[in-house]
């Protein structure tokens, strides 16, 4: 399926801002913004939902306290509870100082790289992907927004050459 | 400007009358002989069955150890809350010394709260200043060290008495309180003198004045704890306890900034403070609060695991006697404030800010009451009249300085280089 989209270009991400406001004010859905950097406040601005990441960063590190406790309740008290100078294996409670170092660890390591890892699977980065840039100079001084064309191009055109766009190209998706 | 509400004012009246009320309740009610002081523990036991009997067949010695640590009872309950209030300022104080030093761009609306809270330090040290010179002169048993007769037996206090004798010990205390309360009212002068001038003369001033403090802060409060804290054990010697006491002190400093500035942003004032800066104030007290955890359990975990005896016995008495408070407080202080602090959005409510305040204030009472009470009244603790009464009138106390100290000047600098970048301040 051939759709159209427009591509506006600004070169200001103050005026990439109040182009952003304008086209949400004129009921445009943005399809996508290509930023050389992080622009403060563009995620509200689109109205995107809140990253739920740090949810999941929470989850991912009571996974791995739960594991080291597992793991070394298991190891160092039910499975073979020797004396290891004079430190008491006959409960987890009793030699549990020792083994705070590791469970903590243990929640970092787990909270942090899991947390990396479902980054990249939801935003779809791996070593080998093919980059998704629709102009070069995004990655350098330009900014570009997305919006898909339904019979509504020379309205459109004109709404984002009012925003202040430095150039406007219409391209097959 | 600020007014000193009548209701307020009113209430730290009462707070500290019925304190005071019950800090005499407790001396009255301290045993005076050793007849006394068994007669006391025997009938406290028959409300408990035969728990405690075995404290019975002994030599005499042992009965005039109970008699002092009984003796101590509200001597301690009284210090203990001293120390907590007056750390609570020099926390405060050492906090608004780190946002000047620092040229904090956020933090100056809440200056004159901060400068507010610090003022308790000057009542507030001179009481605790008092209480130490009451100990030198030998009115209690709270140093066991300041006892000749003790020092005579103990070679280990002989050869610490270069460091641990009356004089030197009063004249360190004052040059420490001196260093602070200098600073703060200095600084406090410099602070509003800054509104009426044209320049920046004593803003700058202040930055150079306050870094300096700070550097001389960490050198005193360290000493500080061995001194007033560390030494009532002067068997144990620790190397971070410094920092951990530092820790406790700085976190309930900036809850109780956190506190007042929520107080007088709900009465109306302060009407440029905005969520994110009680987000910001939030965030330390999360972030501090898991720093005072890790310096408690650095300390503990070091000397648990290596066990040498003589390190040992301080938590040995804390787990077998304390060990409700002891591991309660730890509790209280780590897992309260990183379950509800760790949200982002819990930070910006103010309901959320003050019951997690409360319960860390709580929490680093209990803190410094498991320091001090072990060597000072052993197993003999209870959490009684004598000690929620010095609380009561400490609470009082320090409401009345803080809020008086208040309406003396108005509650937004005026002309803070920063105070424009701090009314704007978002997170």
């Amino acid at each position: 399926m051939a759709s159209k989209v427009i591509h506006a270009f600004y070169d200001d991400d103050d005026v990439l801002m109040h182009a952003v406001k304008k086209v949400k004010t004129a009921k445009h859905h943005i399809e996508e913004i290509y930023c050389p950097f992080p622009v403060h406040g563009l995620d509200k601005a689109m109205g995107l939902a809140p990253t739920r990441l740090a949810i999941t960063s929470f989850l991912y590190g009571c996974v791995g306290l739960a594991i080291a406790i597992a793991m070394m309740n298991y190891i160092m008290i039910e499975d073979w509870p020797q004396d290891i100078g004079g430190k008491p294996s006959f409960s987890f409670v009793e030699n549990m100082p020792a083994f705070i170092p590791i469970m903590f660890e243990l929640t970092v390591f787990f909270a942090a790289h899991l947390m990396v890892i479902t980054f990249y699977l939801r935003s779809k980065l791996w070593p080998f992907k093919e980059a998704e840039n629709p102009d070069v100079r995004t990655t350098d001084d330009h900014f570009l927004m997305e919006i898909e064309i339904h019979n509504n191009e020379k309205e459109l055109m004109d709404l984002l050459l009012d925003t202040g766009a430095v150039e406007i190209n219409i391209t097959e998706k | 400007m600020y007014t000193f509400s009548n209701r307020l004012k009113i209430a730290s009246f009462i707070l500290m009358a019925v304190g005071v009320l019950g800090i005499g309740i407790g001396f009255m009610t301290a045993p005076s002989t050793v007849e006394d002081a068994k007669a006391m523990v025997a009938s406290h036991n028959d409300g408990h069955g035969d728990a405690h009997v075995v404290a019975q067949a002994h030599d005499p010695s042992h009965d005039v150890h109970l008699l002092h640590q009984l003796q101590n009872k509200p001597w301690a309950a009284l210090y203990v809350a001293a120390l907590f209030f007056m750390m609570i300022a020099l926390g405060a104080l050492a906090f608004y010394a780190i946002q000047r030093a620092a040229q904090a761009g956020w933090s100056p609306l809440l200056f004159r709260v901060m400068e507010g809270i610090t003022a308790y330090l000057v009542p507030g040290g001179i009481i605790v200043f008092i209480i130490l010179v009451l100990s030198v002169a030998h009115l209690n048993h709270l140093f066991v060290w300041m006892d000749p007769e003790v020092v005579a037996n103990d070679a280990l206090i002989q050869a610490k008495s270069g460091y641990l004798n009356g004089p030197f010990f009063l004249i360190r205390a004052a040059i420490f309180l001196a260093g602070w309360i200098l600073y703060r009212e200095y600084s406090r002068k410099l602070s509003l003198a800054q509104d009426e001038a044209n320049d920046d003369k004593n803003f700058k001033l202040n930055f150079r004045i306050s870094a300096g403090f700070l550097v001389f802060y960490l050198i005193t409060e360290s000493m500080m704890s061995w001194d007033w804290i560390m030494s009532v054990d002067p068997h144990w010697f620790s190397t971070l306890f410094g920092w951990y006491i530092f820790a406790g002190m700085f976190v309930t400093g900036i809850t109780v900034i956190a506190l007042v500035t929520v107080y007088l942003k709900s009465k109306g004032y302060l009407k440029d403070v905005n969520d994110s800066h009680i987000h910001d104030l939030a965030k330390f007290m999360f972030g501090i609060s898991i720093f005072w955890a890790y310096l408690w359990f650095s300390q503990f975990m070091l000397i648990w695991y290596a066990n040498i005896p003589e390190e040992v016995t301080y938590f040995v008495t804390r787990i077998s006697d304390y060990r409700l408070p002891f591991l309660g407080m730890v509790a209280i202080n780590f897992l309260f404030p990183l379950l509800l602090l760790m949200n982002s959005d819990f930070k910006r409510v103010n309901w959320f800010v003050v019951m997690t305040g409360i319960v860390i204030l709580v929490g680093h009472y209990m803190n410094v009451y498991v320091a001090i009470m072990p060597a000072t009244v052993g197993d003999q603790w209870s959490i009684g009249i004598p000690e929620i009464s010095s609380v009561l009138f400490f609470t009082g106390l320090f409401i009345f300085v803080v809020f008086r100290s208040l309406t003396k000047a108005p509650l937004q600098p005026k002309r803070n280089p920063f105070i424009e970048e701090s009314k704007h301040f978002h997170y």
